[in-house]
């Protein structure tokens, strides 16, 4: 119990620590400012812009930088795609695995291209090493990339007035690949590998054991892969059943490097925000609103998969381990849990739906809320500046005034653009059960029945609806139906708001900055932090209360009978 | 209308082939170059993790290995003889012991069961495991720690905790002819504590501690 306390505190501190420096680092090179790592990268940089004939310093509006962000997931689209129903003819696969269904390929390349990594298959037994390295291992690294692009084209929408431009999308997106992910990538690769995840081309390796029996130890290029997985809050496992599995997360070091990096730089980018904006307390404040959200999710989970678990006759009274490594126990597990649910990760050590009802509700509940607790890299805090957006405008409607955010004020296409970002997924979370449970086939797709049943339907869409792609893995979603229905939603949440982000950011450019006055609501004090919580709070809560009660809550109370 | 289409064109492809190029150079950068790199640092400083951790040794009696054809049911016996090399496993996969005089670990179907902790079919597999316990040594009625009774989230889970280690000493300690204090030795070597005092939970690797009551490591 106090081990588990003091490991959440020392992970705290490891993170906030570390997000610091590393926030100012993002800030310096999405502006194009010098840092250390610039003489190495930057010839890198140049001829990757050389190459495609573009100008970095070229301004775009909000159109020309949407297209282009479109027009590149496009592209990273149709090859994966392609890379699918091709790999059977393809080198690199020592395991002879043949190419994928179309609805599998339709579903996983939605699901790469969108952040989500949503995964309807199990890799070792499905994909070659080709298409993990080339396809998934890239959109892993490009899609974390946009959505720093795009995070930064708001903040440039925020700082710039009377200006019609909000920056170059070639530049951000580049930008942060070379400068942030990869080199942060090969770092924690390397440090994975020392601990015993494998990097190797070799095909699997066959084994006999101590009693007597044949086994096979699959192997892969899996530690490069896992570290921007992990980084770039993608989630998608080299292996099916993830960061659960040893050869991807063999000690308690690696779990807690995997885990840390999970939240690293959505931490970090908070407060890249409040330096970019020129008012770190502006960037503190929105770091406090999810920590908070943070912290009590993450008791909850804890508190709910410790105490909460059935015991039985001739048993040591425990926490939950059903689902659970010995190496993380219920400690570590939970606290994988709620980070990998609060930001839009989805990468597991712990089968979620093997967890308590409640302690599976919470993060099922982190990721209705929008993916905003941390949330993906450069989309959970997009999201959430579209809250504090909501926030101020609520608090405006109380007083009767205009409201203004960091000095723009807030008027009516900027709420039409907030509306659609916020509103977005839980219109589709909610729209992919209803679907699901009018179908016939559902019930032979679940492992579990009643209660607990309904909670497998309604966590792949909060999951898929959320871009976060983890899953209660015994809802078998490898079928044409959910491989369309949730492929499209993982497609509409992503983009939808995306969009909607890069026109608001082109929208409040435009305006002038208005100067502080008496009246102005302070948006980096604790009522603002407190109001902020409250409103994500309800529109979470207002959306899903309903459908949790049928499912987690429900199942809950009937354990107590 | 003509004069407007030519730009509106051109406008295009200002996007498309940027983005299209975009596409190939970031594949060859993040797809073939940086695991390229990740490999070839691996293969040369962490060789043996890199590669799975596969523990070979050479056979001190005859191993019978039995293997069940998947489509056909059929089973087939190899046996390998005495003095030979053979890989007896990874270091961090964890395979099944049922025979008393080995220290059993988790229950290794090779994947998750995704049961609900409230279903009645875990309590069923819970019930199944404490009578298997029971069974391999009825003088033992202590109670059996959750994590030999449970699935773990990859199924291949190569570790129990310290309680689950202690809980079996007296049987191996039985069985094979030794003191409990040398079993208990032999178990601390295999465990692993918690990183930096507090991250993790201590776990003793079950497939290290069988390979030494076997004589085949030291």
């Amino acid at each position: 119990m106090s081990y588990v306390i003091m490991q959440d505190v020392g992970f705290l501190i490891l993170l906030i620590g570390l997000g610091i420096p590393l926030g100012i680092y993002m800030y310096k090179v999405m502006l194009g400012k010098k840092v250390f790592l610039t003489r190495v990268l930057r010839p890198v940089e140049n001829v990757t812009y050389k190459m495609m004939g573009v100008n970095p310093n070229e301004e775009m509006g909000a159109k020309k930088y949407a297209l282009c962000a479109l027009a590149f997931s496009l592209f990273g689209f149709l090859f994966l795609f392609l890379l699918h129903l091709c790999q059977g003819f393809l080198p690199l696969n020592p395991e002879g695995l043949p190419g994928t269904s179309a609805d599998l390929a339709f579903n996983t390349a939605s699901s790469f291209v969108t952040n989500t990594n949503w995964q309807a298959y199990s890799g070792e037994s499905t994909l070659s090493y080709l298409t993990q390295m080339l396809g998934l291992g890239v959109q892993n690294f490009v899609s974390a990339a946009t959505g720093i692009a795009v995070l930064f084209a708001l903040i440039k929408g925020f700082t710039r007035r009377q200006c019609r431009t909000i920056g170059n999308f070639w530049a951000d997106l580049i930008r942060s690949t070379v400068y942030i992910l990869l080199p942060l990538s090969l770092v924690v690769a390397v440090l994975l590998v020392s601990q015993g995840v494998v990097q190797t081309f070799s095909s699997y390796h066959d084994i006999v054991t101590l009693e007597g029996a044949a086994g096979s130890v699959p192997v892969g290029p899996a530690a490069s892969q896992i570290a921007i997985k992990q980084l770039g809050t993608n989630g998608g496992g080299f292996f099916g059943v993830n960061s659960a599995f040893p050869l991807e997360n063999p000690t308690a070091f690696s779990n807690l490097l995997e885990c840390w990096s999970i939240f690293i730089l959505p931490v970090g980018l908070c407060f890249s925000f409040g330096k970019a904006v020129k008012d770190s307390k502006q960037g503190r404040a929105i770091f406090l609103a999810m920590l908070i959200l943070f912290v009590v999710a993450l008791i909850g989970v804890t508190a709910a998969e410790l105490f909460t678990a059935p015991q039985f006759d001739g048993a040591v009274v425990s926490g939950n381990m059903e689902g659970k490594e010995v190496r993380n126990g219920v400690g570590a597990s939970s606290l994988w849990a709620a980070v990998t649910t609060g930001a839009s990760n989805g990468s597991v050590n712990s089968m979620h739906d093997s967890f308590t009802p409640l302690g599976g509700m919470i993060p099922m509940f982190l990721m209705q809320l929008g993916e905003v607790v941390f949330g993906g890299v450069g989309c959970g805090l997009y999201g959430m500046l579209a809250f504090a957006l909501l926030a101020v405008f609520i608090a405006g409607l109380m007083v009767g005034r205009t409201p203004e955010y960091l000095g723009k004020k807030i008027e009516a296409f900027d709420m039409k653009m907030v509306c659609l970002v916020i509103l977005a997924p839980p219109l589709l979370m909610l729209i992919g059960p209803m679907l699901t449970v009018m179908n016939p086939q559902t019930p032979e797709w679940l492992t579990n029945s009643g209660p607990h049943g309904f909670s497998e339907i309604l966590y792949t869409y909060a999951s898929t609806g959320g871009n976060n792609g983890s899953a209660f893995a015994g809802f078998n979603a490898n079928t044409p139906f959910t491989n369309l229905l949730s492929g499209l939603v993982m497609l509409i949440v992503r983009f939808v708001p995306m969009v909607a982000i890069i026109f608001l950011g082109g929208n409040l450019a435009k305006k002038k900055i208005v100067p502080v006055s008496d009246g102005t609501l302070s948006t980096s004090n604790g009522m603002f932090v407190g109001l902020l919580i409250a409103v994500v709070i309800l529109v979470g809560a207002l959306s899903f209360l309903p459908a949790l009660a049928l499912g987690p809550i429900a199942e809950f109370f009937t354990t107590l009978g | 209308m003509e004069k407007t289409q030519v730009p509106a064109k051109k406008e295009k492809m200002r996007v498309l082939k940027p983005a299209l190029i975009c596409v190939l150079v970031l594949t060859l950068l993040c797809g073939v170059i940086y695991p390229l790199l990740v490999t070839g640092i691996s293969q040369l400083f962490f060789h043996d993790q890199a590669n799975g951790s596969i523990i070979t040794v050479t056979l001190k009696k005859d191993l019978t290995v039995t293997t069940t054809d998947e489509e056909t049911g059929e089973e087939s016996t190899q046996v390998y003889p005495a003095g030979e090399t053979v890989a007896i496993g990874s270091a961090y996969m964890g395979q099944e012991f049922t025979s008393p005089q080995y220290l059993i670990g988790r229950p290794t179907p090779g994947a998750p069961t995704n049961l609900s902790p409230e279903s009645e079919e875990h309590a069923q597999m819970v019930q199944e495991r404490i009578d298997f316990f029971h069974e391999l040594d009825p003088s033992n009625t202590a109670d059996i720690p959750m994590d030999l009774l449970t699935v773990s989230g990859s199924g291949v889970d190569p570790q129990i905790s310290p309680e689950a280690a202690e809980y079996q000493v007296s049987r191996l300690a039985r069985e094979r002819g030794m003191s409990e204090e040398d079993v208990r030795k032999m178990i601390q070597k295999h465990t692993s504590g918690r990183f930096l005092w507090i991250f993790g939970e201590p776990a003793v690797n079950v497939l290290l501690v069988n390979l030494e009551l076997d004589g085949y490591i030291a």
